[in-house]
Protein backbone atom coordinates (compact mmCIF):
# COMPACT_ATOMS: atom_id res chain seq x y z
CA UNK A 1 0.00 0.00 0.00
CA UNK A 2 0.86 3.32 -0.54
CA UNK A 3 -0.64 5.73 1.90
CA UNK A 4 0.38 8.17 2.98
CA UNK A 5 -0.39 6.60 6.50
CA UNK A 6 1.46 3.85 5.58
CA UNK A 7 4.98 5.73 5.42
CA UNK A 8 4.83 7.07 9.22
CA UNK A 9 4.91 3.61 10.28
CA UNK A 10 7.60 1.39 11.43
CA UNK A 11 7.81 -1.91 9.82
CA UNK A 12 11.43 -2.69 11.26
CA UNK A 13 10.56 -2.66 14.50
CA UNK A 14 9.17 -5.98 16.70
CA UNK A 15 7.63 -6.18 19.59
CA UNK A 16 7.16 -9.36 22.10
CA UNK A 17 5.12 -9.55 25.25
CA UNK A 18 4.73 -12.25 27.98
CA UNK A 19 3.63 -12.26 31.38
CA UNK A 20 5.40 -14.52 33.68
CA UNK A 21 4.65 -15.72 37.01
CA UNK A 22 7.90 -14.61 39.22
CA UNK A 23 9.50 -11.16 39.96
CA UNK A 24 11.23 -8.65 37.87
CA UNK A 25 14.19 -9.69 39.69
CA UNK A 26 14.03 -13.42 38.57
CA UNK A 27 13.01 -12.01 35.18
CA UNK A 28 16.34 -9.91 34.96
CA UNK A 29 18.29 -12.75 36.22
CA UNK A 30 16.78 -15.17 33.21
CA UNK A 31 17.96 -12.18 31.07
CA UNK A 32 21.15 -11.28 32.25
CA UNK A 33 22.53 -14.28 33.98
CA UNK A 34 24.47 -17.49 31.99
CA UNK A 35 23.36 -19.80 34.69
CA UNK A 36 19.68 -19.27 33.02
CA UNK A 37 20.76 -18.33 29.66
CA UNK A 38 21.82 -21.69 29.21
CA UNK A 39 18.34 -23.24 29.66
CA UNK A 40 16.08 -21.85 27.09
CA UNK A 41 15.55 -20.68 23.88
CA UNK A 42 18.98 -20.97 21.71
CA UNK A 43 20.74 -21.56 25.57
CA UNK A 44 24.26 -20.13 25.01
CA UNK A 45 25.27 -18.36 28.02
CA UNK A 46 25.32 -14.58 27.89
CA UNK A 47 27.97 -12.89 29.17
CA UNK A 48 27.17 -9.32 30.43
CA UNK A 49 29.05 -5.73 31.33
CA UNK A 50 26.20 -4.08 33.21
CA UNK A 51 26.39 -0.65 32.57
CA UNK A 52 26.45 1.46 29.67
CA UNK A 53 29.38 0.91 27.32
CA UNK A 54 30.03 -2.62 28.36
CA UNK A 55 29.77 -5.63 26.33
CA UNK A 56 27.31 -8.24 25.74
CA UNK A 57 28.31 -11.13 24.36
CA UNK A 58 26.19 -14.20 23.73
CA UNK A 59 28.12 -17.20 23.31
CA UNK A 60 26.73 -19.96 21.07
CA UNK A 61 25.76 -23.67 22.78
CA UNK A 62 27.59 -26.38 22.76
CA UNK A 63 25.69 -28.31 20.16
CA UNK A 64 26.39 -25.25 17.77
CA UNK A 65 30.07 -25.32 18.68
CA UNK A 66 30.01 -28.82 18.07
CA UNK A 67 28.41 -28.26 14.50
CA UNK A 68 31.93 -25.67 13.67
CA UNK A 69 30.07 -22.56 15.05
CA UNK A 70 32.08 -19.46 16.54
CA UNK A 71 32.46 -19.09 20.06
CA UNK A 72 30.38 -16.06 20.07
CA UNK A 73 27.24 -16.05 18.62
CA UNK A 74 26.00 -12.36 19.56
CA UNK A 75 27.95 -9.19 20.90
CA UNK A 76 27.32 -5.93 21.39
CA UNK A 77 27.16 -3.31 23.53
CA UNK A 78 25.22 -1.79 26.68
CA UNK A 79 23.62 1.22 26.53
CA UNK A 80 21.08 1.66 29.96
CA UNK A 81 21.35 -1.07 32.42
CA UNK A 82 18.49 -0.19 35.25
CA UNK A 83 18.22 -3.92 36.88
CA UNK A 84 15.38 -5.19 37.58
CA UNK A 85 13.21 -2.49 35.21
CA UNK A 86 15.01 -2.30 31.58
CA UNK A 87 18.15 -3.00 30.04
CA UNK A 88 19.11 -1.78 26.46
CA UNK A 89 21.70 -2.65 23.99
CA UNK A 90 23.10 -3.17 20.69
CA UNK A 91 22.46 -6.50 19.49
CA UNK A 92 24.35 -7.92 16.44
CA UNK A 93 24.44 -11.42 15.33
CA UNK A 94 28.17 -12.56 14.28
CA UNK A 95 26.79 -16.34 13.50
CA UNK A 96 26.90 -16.10 9.45
CA UNK A 97 28.98 -13.42 7.39
CA UNK A 98 25.40 -11.72 5.56
CA UNK A 99 23.52 -11.30 9.14
CA UNK A 100 27.44 -9.84 10.49
CA UNK A 101 27.47 -7.35 7.85
CA UNK A 102 23.89 -6.38 8.83
CA UNK A 103 25.35 -4.51 12.02
CA UNK A 104 23.98 -3.71 15.16
CA UNK A 105 20.08 -3.84 15.86
CA UNK A 106 18.72 -2.43 19.04
CA UNK A 107 17.48 -4.43 21.83
CA UNK A 108 15.06 -3.33 25.05
CA UNK A 109 14.02 -5.44 27.65
CA UNK A 110 10.88 -3.47 29.47
CA UNK A 111 10.01 -5.22 32.93
CA UNK A 112 7.25 -4.57 34.81
CA UNK A 113 5.63 -5.77 38.29
CA UNK A 114 2.15 -6.69 37.39
CA UNK A 115 -0.70 -8.13 39.95
CA UNK A 116 -0.70 -11.50 41.78
CA UNK A 117 3.38 -11.62 41.25
CA UNK A 118 2.88 -12.11 37.68
CA UNK A 119 5.64 -10.01 35.55
CA UNK A 120 4.87 -8.47 32.16
CA UNK A 121 8.38 -8.51 29.97
CA UNK A 122 7.89 -6.55 26.88
CA UNK A 123 11.25 -7.27 24.05
CA UNK A 124 11.67 -4.08 21.61
CA UNK A 125 13.94 -5.23 18.81
CA UNK A 126 14.97 -2.08 16.58
CA UNK A 127 15.68 -4.42 13.41
CA UNK A 128 16.63 -1.51 10.78
CA UNK A 129 18.77 -2.39 8.17
CA UNK A 130 18.76 -5.75 8.91
CA UNK A 131 16.40 -7.74 6.90
CA UNK A 132 17.98 -11.37 7.77
CA UNK A 133 18.03 -10.78 11.27
CA UNK A 134 14.46 -9.77 11.28
CA UNK A 135 13.51 -13.01 9.71
CA UNK A 136 15.57 -14.87 12.07
CA UNK A 137 14.12 -13.35 14.99
CA UNK A 138 10.69 -13.82 14.11
CA UNK A 139 11.09 -17.15 13.89
CA UNK A 140 10.57 -17.28 9.99
CA UNK A 141 13.73 -19.42 9.67
CA UNK A 142 12.39 -22.21 12.18
CA UNK A 143 12.13 -24.73 9.29
CA UNK A 144 15.46 -24.40 8.62
CA UNK A 145 16.32 -25.68 12.19
CA UNK A 146 17.14 -21.84 13.26
CA UNK A 147 14.90 -21.87 16.36
CA UNK A 148 11.36 -20.13 16.69
CA UNK A 149 13.08 -16.44 17.51
CA UNK A 150 11.55 -13.96 19.97
CA UNK A 151 8.22 -16.11 20.75
CA UNK A 152 10.07 -19.01 21.15
CA UNK A 153 12.96 -18.03 23.63
CA UNK A 154 10.36 -16.14 25.24
CA UNK A 155 8.21 -19.42 25.94
CA UNK A 156 10.89 -21.11 27.09
CA UNK A 157 11.83 -18.70 29.21
CA UNK A 158 8.42 -18.15 31.04
CA UNK A 159 8.37 -22.09 31.44
CA UNK A 160 11.94 -21.92 32.61
CA UNK A 161 10.96 -19.37 35.61
CA UNK A 162 7.71 -20.98 36.26
CA UNK A 163 8.28 -24.78 36.06
CA UNK A 164 12.00 -24.75 36.53
CA UNK A 165 12.27 -27.11 33.42
CA UNK A 166 13.41 -26.61 29.92
CA UNK A 167 11.50 -27.28 26.62
CA UNK A 168 13.72 -28.90 24.16
CA UNK A 169 16.73 -26.98 23.14
CA UNK A 170 17.33 -26.13 19.37
CA UNK A 171 14.91 -28.25 17.83
CA UNK A 172 16.13 -29.79 14.63
CA UNK A 173 14.84 -28.61 11.32
CA UNK A 174 11.67 -30.80 10.26
CA UNK A 175 11.99 -33.33 7.98
CA UNK B 1 -11.75 -16.16 32.24
CA UNK B 2 -7.85 -17.06 31.74
CA UNK B 3 -4.85 -16.37 28.81
CA UNK B 4 -5.62 -19.02 26.22
CA UNK B 5 -9.56 -18.39 26.43
CA UNK B 6 -8.78 -14.59 25.54
CA UNK B 7 -6.56 -15.87 22.85
CA UNK B 8 -9.33 -18.83 21.40
CA UNK B 9 -12.15 -15.68 22.25
CA UNK B 10 -10.02 -12.92 19.88
CA UNK B 11 -9.22 -15.26 17.46
CA UNK B 12 -12.92 -16.59 16.61
CA UNK B 13 -13.54 -13.57 14.75
CA UNK B 14 -12.75 -12.97 11.00
CA UNK B 15 -12.45 -9.22 11.13
CA UNK B 16 -9.75 -9.86 13.99
CA UNK B 17 -7.88 -12.27 12.74
CA UNK B 18 -7.75 -10.18 9.15
CA UNK B 19 -6.18 -6.97 11.61
CA UNK B 20 -3.55 -9.62 12.55
CA UNK B 21 -2.74 -10.64 9.03
CA UNK B 22 -2.65 -7.18 8.19
CA UNK B 23 -0.33 -6.63 10.84
CA UNK B 24 1.73 -9.84 10.29
CA UNK B 25 2.34 -8.46 6.28
CA UNK B 26 3.23 -5.41 7.38
CA UNK B 27 4.24 -4.53 11.32
CA UNK B 28 3.29 -1.09 13.53
CA UNK B 29 0.80 0.22 12.28
CA UNK B 30 -1.75 2.81 13.01
CA UNK B 31 -5.61 3.28 13.20
CA UNK B 32 -6.36 4.95 10.36
CA UNK B 33 -3.69 2.69 8.26
CA UNK B 34 -5.23 -0.43 9.62
CA UNK B 35 -9.05 0.37 8.95
CA UNK B 36 -8.14 1.87 5.45
CA UNK B 37 -9.91 -0.75 2.77
CA UNK B 38 -11.84 -2.07 5.49
CA UNK B 39 -15.86 -1.95 5.75
CA UNK B 40 -15.86 -0.93 9.00
CA UNK B 41 -16.86 2.07 11.67
CA UNK B 42 -13.29 3.16 13.08
CA UNK B 43 -15.31 2.84 16.24
CA UNK B 44 -15.83 -0.45 15.39
CA UNK B 45 -12.26 -1.32 14.17
CA UNK B 46 -11.12 0.16 17.42
CA UNK B 47 -13.63 -2.33 19.52
CA UNK B 48 -11.32 -4.85 18.09
CA UNK B 49 -8.26 -4.24 18.65
CA UNK B 50 -9.02 -3.88 22.13
CA UNK B 51 -9.93 -7.20 22.40
CA UNK B 52 -7.08 -7.96 20.14
CA UNK B 53 -4.90 -5.97 23.28
CA UNK B 54 -7.15 -7.89 25.61
CA UNK B 55 -5.20 -10.74 24.75
CA UNK B 56 -1.87 -9.22 24.20
CA UNK B 57 -2.05 -10.76 20.63
CA UNK B 58 -1.56 -7.14 19.92
CA UNK B 59 0.10 -4.30 21.98
CA UNK B 60 0.16 -0.91 21.22
CA UNK B 61 3.06 1.46 21.63
CA UNK B 62 3.60 5.28 21.53
CA UNK B 63 6.22 6.63 18.84
CA UNK B 64 6.07 10.24 18.93
CA UNK B 65 2.39 11.75 18.40
CA UNK B 66 1.61 8.57 17.16
CA UNK B 67 -0.06 4.87 18.85
CA UNK B 68 1.72 1.88 16.78
CA UNK B 69 0.26 -1.39 16.58
CA UNK B 70 2.04 -4.42 16.69
CA UNK B 71 1.24 -8.49 16.56
CA UNK B 72 2.66 -9.91 19.53
CA UNK B 73 2.65 -13.79 18.49
CA UNK B 74 3.89 -15.14 22.22
CA UNK B 75 0.35 -16.22 23.18
CA UNK B 76 0.15 -18.09 19.93
CA UNK B 77 3.37 -19.62 20.59
CA UNK B 78 2.64 -20.13 24.40
CA UNK B 79 -0.45 -22.48 22.94
CA UNK B 80 1.56 -24.34 20.49
CA UNK B 81 4.51 -25.14 22.53
CA UNK B 82 1.91 -26.06 25.63
CA UNK B 83 -0.38 -28.63 23.55
CA UNK B 84 0.35 -28.83 20.22
CA UNK B 85 3.90 -29.85 20.49
CA UNK B 86 3.42 -32.13 23.09
CA UNK B 87 0.82 -34.73 21.41
CA UNK B 88 0.33 -33.67 17.52
CA UNK B 89 3.23 -31.59 15.85
CA UNK B 90 3.68 -34.72 13.76
CA UNK B 91 0.45 -35.04 12.46
CA UNK B 92 -0.38 -31.81 11.73
CA UNK B 93 2.52 -30.91 10.11
CA UNK B 94 1.83 -34.08 7.67
CA UNK B 95 -2.00 -32.39 7.95
CA UNK B 96 -0.18 -28.78 6.18
CA UNK B 97 2.04 -30.76 4.07
CA UNK B 98 -1.24 -32.86 2.17
CA UNK B 99 -3.78 -29.64 2.44
CA UNK B 100 -0.57 -27.30 0.62
CA UNK B 101 -0.08 -30.36 -1.89
CA UNK B 102 -4.03 -30.69 -2.50
CA UNK B 103 -3.86 -26.49 -2.75
CA UNK B 104 -1.26 -26.71 -4.98
CA UNK B 105 -2.60 -28.89 -7.59
CA UNK B 106 -5.76 -27.18 -7.56
CA UNK B 107 -4.41 -23.25 -8.50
Amino acid sequence: MTTMAAKTTTATTQVYRVYIKATPEAVWDAITNPDWTDRYGYGGRAQYDLRPGGAYRGLANAGMRAMGAPEVAVDGEVIEADPPRKLVQTWRMVMGEAMAAEGFTRLTYEIEAGKGGVTKLTVVHELEGAPQVALLVSGGMEDQGAGGGWSWVLSGLKTVLETGASLDPLPAAHD
Amino acid sequence: MDDDDRVFRALADPTRRLLLDRLFARDGRTLTDLESGLEMTRFGVMKHLKVLEGADLVVARRSGREKLHFLNPVPIRLIHDRWIDKYTERRVAALTELKNQLEEDTA
